[in-house]
């Protein structure tokens, strides 16, 4: 078992390694200078040089390398490169909560549509019921996320006036205001994930529901109704947790859209927005934090698994 | 050519094929969700094709009457530069479909010669490929093609270049798993045995049999890659300016739904239809190839 995690650590930690050697070099294999972003309103020759030389840029590559790997390591990402030159890290603290409360939220109405849809369509198979939640499902993938969230402020917030449009209020400001900003975004991200969780816990049932201990329960005679959710929905849910890696990268790639739909300054605008300003230190955080989150929801998920199924262990 | 015995050529006799193709139509008049959505896409597919022909007005016309709610001078209603919102979604259709098709075929050559070359030759070389293709099976495909825009910056062509390297990672799993099957089997033994080279044995003997999957994979792709594409463009990471692409033509209507609803509504409905008609028809395809349900679950 520990032998197991420690390869899966280390494994992990090769990853980001190669996720931030990779955006060094590709972010520098580029063509066009990061310092001319900076420089459009200077104008002045010599402010090239004396940048260059204060961000290390005049030195050679694999020192630079080694400098920004050193720095990363060490947990500084550097400082945008506008305005008052926040630090990256600081932008990314103060992301960071919103997009995982956006992504938590997403998954809590993402589980609340599809657990119900999944175990109808399994119990109700191949009936007028099962197929509308298989078109809605369909339905549900084949939306862009972003505009099911221009559709969904169209008719809650300004047909209705049921919810505010955009922004995000932190829990400081109370419950009440964080889930009414909340809802209409992790909606949006939410509904191609429940499609897909519906369809696996569909399936999954119909699998449990065919083994011998739900003819044994039953035969017992227990009400149906307890045979499903007791006995059934309980053992389907196992392969259903192999698929919450994938639901988190899935909401972690929609909440990067969906976040510039709704105003919310997350993860995800603020990589968009650094890319759009070509403020590289910000690109390069953004993606190295992002990336970080992915990789170790994989850790989690994997070692997870294998307190489900011990065989995993073993290989 | 380097072929001693033509007679081992892994074809169809001439009958056969015409008794498959006539089982494919009948089983997709049989599906009537796979037959309805065919003709969808025919219909989007001859729109973007003859958009000047078809559409009510130049994609970029202004007129005095901005914002005008949908109407039958303007079925889609205007944009606040009174330009017709139907015929730039006509329009639309030719960025969106193209890029989906281009970047998908571009990223299946490219995904499946690096499967194939991982699988047929295993060592080092297998290695190497697998790794990077582990590394980028780690992460979303729509993440990649963001990650990508980064490095390339916006543009049309950047955004083919992204959106094609983001989702090769499916198809050399796919190319090269399949090898890994049909390599050993008997047919494939008795080619090299004859003394075929290695790229015949690959593209003769191999792709031909690994076909039902990618087809399959290539259709759930192209219409990921139109949501790709989408996404990036809504972002402002993809096709500049005057160029009307759906993700575009959403992005410059949002600071009006307020105002004006339709400019919201209408685009995306154009994703979603052709969305949701790739996506039936390759759940047709699907079950006409018997390939098992494996993409469905890895997202864009």
């Amino acid at each position: 078992m520990t032998s197991y995690l420690l390869k899966r650590v280390l494994g992990a930690i090769v990853v980001m390694w190669a996720v931030a050697t990779l955006v060094f070099f590709m972010l520098r294999a580029v063509p066009g200078d990061p310092l001319q972003a900076m420089l459009f309103d200077i104008g002045d020759p010599h402010a090239a040089d004396v940048l260059r030389h204060k961000y290390g840029l005049d030195r050679p590559v694999y020192v630079q390398y080694a400098l920004w790997m050193w720095n990363v390591a060490h947990g500084d990402l550097g400082a945008s490169i506008y305005g008052s030159r926040v630090p990256v890290t600081q932008i990314i603290a103060e992301a960071f909560p919103r997009t995982m409360a956006l992504a938590l939220f997403a998954f809590v109405i993402a589980m609340a549509i599809a657990v119900p849809a999944g175990i109808v369509s399994a119990v109700r198979k191949n009936t007028p019921l099962d197929h509308g939640f298989t078109f809605l499902a369909f339905l549900g993938l084949s939306m862009p996320d972003f505009w099911l969230g221009i559709v969904l402020i169209i008719v809650f917030a300004v047909k209705l006036h049921w919810l505010p449009a955009i922004g995000f209020a932190p829990l400081s400001q109370g419950f009440g205001p964080w889930v009414e900003h909340l809802i209409l975004p992790a909606t949006a991200i939410g509904t191609a994930f429940s499609a897909i969780l519906a369809r696996m816990i569909r399936s999954s049932m119909l699998e449990v529901m065919k083994a011998d201990f739900i003819t044994v329960a039953r035969s017992k005679g227990l009400v149906e109704t307890r045979v499903v959710l007791k006995h059934a929905f309980r053992n389907a849910l196992i392969p259903v947790i192999t698929v919450v890696g994938i639901a988190f990268a899935l909401l972690m790639a929609g909440a990067v859209v969906v976040e510039n739909v709704f105003a919310i300054k997350g993860l995800g605008r603020v990589l968009i927005q650094g890319i759009l300003n070509r403020d590289y230190p910000v690109v390069q955080g953004a993606i190295l934090v992002v990336s970080a989150i992915f990789v170790f929801m994989n850790l989690v998920v994997d070692v997870l698994y294998t307190f489900i199924d011990p065989r995993i262990r073993l290989r | 050519m380097t072929d001693p015995l033509p007679l081992l050529e892994p074809g169809v006799p001439v009958a056969q094929a015409r008794r498959k193709r006539a089982r494919w139509l009948k089983l997709l008049l049989a599906d009537r969700r796979a037959s309805i959505s065919l003709v969808v896409l025919v219909v989007l597919v001859g729109a973007a094709v003859f958009a000047p022909y078809v559409s009510p007005a130049q994609p970029d016309a202004m007129a005095f009457d901005m914002l005008t709610p949908p109407s039958w001078a303007h079925p889609f209603g205007t944009d606040d530069l009174g330009r017709d919102l139907l015929s730039r979604v006509i329009f639309g259709a030719r960025i969106s479909i193209f890029v989906g098709i281009v970047t998908v075929v571009s990223s299946m050559l490219i995904g499946v010669l690096m499967g194939l070359l991982a699988g047929y030759y295993g060592g080092w070389l297998d290695t190497v490929i697998m790794r990077y293709i582990d590394l980028q099976w780690a992460f979303p495909n729509f993440i990649i093609a963001v990650y990508l825009v980064a490095v390339f910056g916006a543009g049309l062509s950047n955004v083919i270049i992204a959106v094609s390297l983001a989702f090769l990672d499916d198809f050399a799993r796919i190319a090269r798993g399949m090898v890994l099957t049909v390599r050993e089997r008997d047919y494939v033994e008795a080619a090299r045995a004859l003394g075929a080279s290695d790229l015949r044995l690959m593209l003769r003997h191999i792709l031909p049999n690994s076909l039902a999957p990618l087809i399959v994979q290539a259709t759930v792709s192209v219409s990921y890659a139109i949501l790709a594409e989408a996404g990036l463009s809504f972002l402002g990471l993809g096709v500049k300016a005057s160029t009307p692409t759906w993700g575009l033509i959403l992005s410059d209507g949002r600071s009006f739904i307020s105002r004006a609803w339709w400019l919201g509504i209408f685009p995306g409905v154009a994703i979603m239809v052709t969305v949701l008609a790739i996506n039936f028809f390759g759940d047709f395809l699907r079950d006409v190839f018997d390939v098992r349900e494996a993409a469905v679950e890895e997202g864009a």
